[in-house]
């Protein structure tokens, strides 16, 4: 029981950290109707600058974490945004009318080029970093000597995507934008029409994904203590695996989809085996799409003729 | 190119310079944040363990002006272009030059071919480099059927070079099979395995097609990397035998060819002769294509790809043709992989990753989706443009990456954006591919 107590809680703060991705991904989709294949990348690149103006910002001279962390985060958000705003401009929006393939070609492109730009900038070696936010508390202790415990990097991880989420959750329902990307989500033309700037809010999608990936990043960093360039490949499908199963277009669907995955696949790997967990978030991709193409929260897509 | 006369007269010189400016500079900028911390810092693992870095602030530099430099000349040249969906008209003259080229290409290209080993004889790199080139020229057109003909977008080819691959391998080194044996059953065992695939994906289409048949890819990887006593795991499978000329082997000893010849040997015949005997399986490839295109199976294909709701209105069965696209496809990607295997003589993983998927996706559309001779001409470009990088081989998947967008950006449609079509009333004439939707799956 205690063994099973702490897997949750690992698979909880893994779910966390897959949905703030997994947000990036629905809302373009939702949007766009592309698949961002990127943003996994634009997720490893937030962590990358997250490792990055840490490291600069303590051999500043700066000693007070929790400041520095809060300056880590918003200069993290702001560059990844950027890159997420940089890349809509590049590689996608020359092809918003092109067929369909077009734009998943270009955003496979865009990925190899993060992937690759970041190992050719920063080098191929894994980078660790030292535990920043130690210690923890101590909730339960079993009789044969087993410890569950609650870390406060976890504290964090799940307090951060909370807040994260509520704020997300009211711009998306509250605000001018959000109300402008819920209009361009279904009717772009229309709401051309009506006078919303279509091109200004499908950049900002791009760019409030991205900071969101960028939060993902530093997280990951936070908790596992490393980035490497090619993080950004699987955590990316897994995160759209979970956008699917929460149902695409979706946020709290998002939220929900990455929480499952980050609970089976930390379950997966406690109970079965360590080797094939990546095989079971993706086995459970295809048997989504084959049993509940709509996700858990999804609308059925019509199909016109 | 003569340029339409419809044309609006470019703006007044002084505000375009300053356009161009403010443009450049603003892109500077954007420029600078990016690579502020990516480029202008590095970090890298100390010594001790901990984390160490140093500044670039004249790469920096050197990147900025570049964006900035490359900034002004892009818009230059798109000023000099004029705007993207302008109508530009093409002579007559031209228009008929281009045509007779076109039709003169592809026998020049199939002759040379087999000429290549004959002009090239003493040069072994350039040997090692059609061969490559071949093998995803074959590769390329194995994907076709599925994408350019079917329509179905898919993004885990290599798995089924893979099963091909191992296939060969594990049952040429456990059961000593030979390599004529083993390339109809790296068939058979590939089809079945796209048939496997197929069945889960019947339902989905375009994007999500693509996603699945991805993970499916990785699944079949990851199920190598991890299966050690089968697979060898990470180390792969070294010791794979060498083909033989239907049983002569192509080596030094007494019951070799070069002995039964009585000539004298020479390690470049084993070259040459996997040179013909991949243009060989190319060509086979090819023209099953062409004849399955003639066939009901390839105008369902055809019709599956263009629209799936007429196609099924139509009593289309497209359970079967979907099927069958998704074998046919994986069937030849199983035989490169058989050829890769005894070319190569070792296999691992690695040689299995998305990248190479993403490669020969990249070759069927640059190659227009569906025209074989685009497929093989992007297979050249594509391939002869990586070896060029290969000096530079950090930046090699950087600079594909780059060429990927720039293409899609470019000519979405691939280079050769017109096809005939296989059938037609009284005239034929060629459909431009802007008309017909591929990769709805």
């Amino acid at each position: 029981m205690d063994y099973f107590a702490q897997q949750l809680i690992n698979g909880l703060v893994l779910g966390s950290i897959y949905g703030l991705i997994a947000i990036g991904y629905t809302m373009v989709y939702g949007i766009v109707g592309m698949i961002n294949f990127a943003h996994g990348d634009i997720f490893m690149i937030g962590g990358f600058i997250a490792l990055i103006s840490f490291l600069v910002l303590v051999s500043l001279g700066l000693t007070a974490i929790p400041l520095v962390l809060f300056v880590v985060l918003l200069v993290s958000m702001a560059i990844t945004a950027l890159y997420g705003w940089t890349v809509e401009r590049i590689a996608y929006r020359p092809l918003r009318h092109s067929f369909r393939l077009a734009p998943m070609l270009s955003a496979i492109g865009m990925s190899f080029v993060l992937t690759n730009f970041s190992q050719v900038a920063q080098g191929a070696r894994v980078k660790p970093v030292p535990p920043i936010i130690t210690g923890g508390y101590t909730l339960h202790e079993g009789a044969s000597g087993f410890v569950v415990q609650l870390s406060n990097i976890q504290i964090i991880v799940v307090l951060a995507t909370v807040v994260l989420l509520v704020l997300f959750t009211w711009l998306v329902s509250k605000t001018r934008l959000g109300r402008d990307m819920r209009a361009c989500e279904q009717d772009q033309t229309m709401a051309a029409l009506l006078g919303v700037d279509v091109d200004r809010t499908i950049s900002m999608t791009f760019v409030i994904g991205a900071a969101l990936a960028a939060v993902a990043g530093m997280m990951y960093l936070l908790y596992y203590g490393l980035v490497d360039f090619f993080m950004g490949f699987v955590a990316g499908i897994k995160a759209f695996t979970a956008a699917v199963l929460g149902g695409i277009g979706s946020l709290p669907g998002a939220m929900l989809g990455g929480l499952a995955i980050g609970l089976i696949e930390t379950f997966w790997s406690a109970y079965f085996s360590v080797e094939y967990k990546d095989v079971a978030a993706f086995s459970i991709l295809i048997v989504v799409l084959i049993f509940l193409p709509t996700g858990l929260l999804g609308r059925p897509e019509v199909e016109k003729v | 190119m003569t340029a339409s006369t419809l044309e609006k007269k470019p703006a007044p010189r002084a505000s375009s310079a300053a356009f161009i400016l403010k443009k450049a500079t603003i892109s500077a900028l954007v420029a600078l944040v990016l690579f502020s911390l990516m480029i202008g810092v590095r970090t890298e693992a100390g010594p001790q363990g901990g984390l160490i870095y140093w500044t670039r602030f004249g790469d920096l530099a050197a990147i900025v002006a570049a964006v900035f430099g490359g900034s002004i000349v892009i818009e230059l040249l798109r000023q000099w272009w004029g705007p993207a969906d302008k109508v530009r008209v093409v002579p007559p003259a031209v228009q008929h030059a281009l045509s007779f080229t076109g039709r003169l290409i592809a026998p020049t290209l199939l002759i040379f071919t087999f000429l290549v080993p004959v002009i090239f004889y003493d040069q072994r790199y350039i040997l090692d480099l059609a061969i490559l080139v071949l093998t995803y020229v074959m590769l390329g057109w194995g994907l076709n059927v599925v994408v350019g003909l079917a329509g179905l977008l898919d993004l885990g080819y290599v798995a089924f070079y893979a099963v091909g691959a191992y296939s060969y391998a594990l049952l040429a080194t456990n059961f000593g099979l030979s390599f004529w044996v083993c390339l109809p059953l790296a068939g058979i065992l590939a089809a079945f395995w796209g048939v496997l695939l197929g069945f889960p994906v019947l339902r989905l289409r375009g994007d999500y097609l693509a996603i699945v048949t991805l993970a499916f890819g990785e699944i079949i990887r990851l199920v190598i990397i991890n299966w050690q006593s089968l697979t060898g795991g990470p180390n792969g499978v070294s010791g794979i035998p060498r083909p033989t000329l239907f049983g002569i082997p192509l080596s030094p000893g007494e019951d070799g060819l070069a002995a039964r010849l009585g000539i004298e040997f020479s390690p470049t015949h084993r070259i040459v002769f996997l040179f013909y005997l991949i243009l060989a399986m190319a060509l086979l490839t090819n023209w099953v294509t062409i004849r399955l295109r003639r066939l009901p199976i390839g105008r369902a294909w055809e019709a599956l790809r263009e629209d799936e709701v007429a196609c099924r209105a139509l009593g289309i069965n497209t359970t079967t043709t979907k099927l069958t696209a998704f074998a046919t496809g994986a069937m030849f990607g199983g035989f490169a992989g058989a050829f890769f295997a005894t070319r190569q003589g070792f296999i691992s993983p690695e040689s299995f990753t998305f990248q190479e998927s993403a490669l020969v996706l990249a070759i069927v559309v640059l190659g227009g989706m569906g025209s074989q001779l685009g497929v093989a001409l992007a297979a050249l470009a594509m391939i002869g443009g990586f070896e060029l990088f290969r000096g530079l081989d950090q930046y090699r998947m950087l600079v594909f990456g780059m060429a990927m967008v720039l293409l899609m950006i470019w000519r979405p449609r691939g280079l050769i954006g017109h096809r005939s079509p296989t059938v037609y009333l009284e005239r034929n004439q060629a459909i431009s591919s802007d008309l017909v939707k591929e990769g709805h799956g």
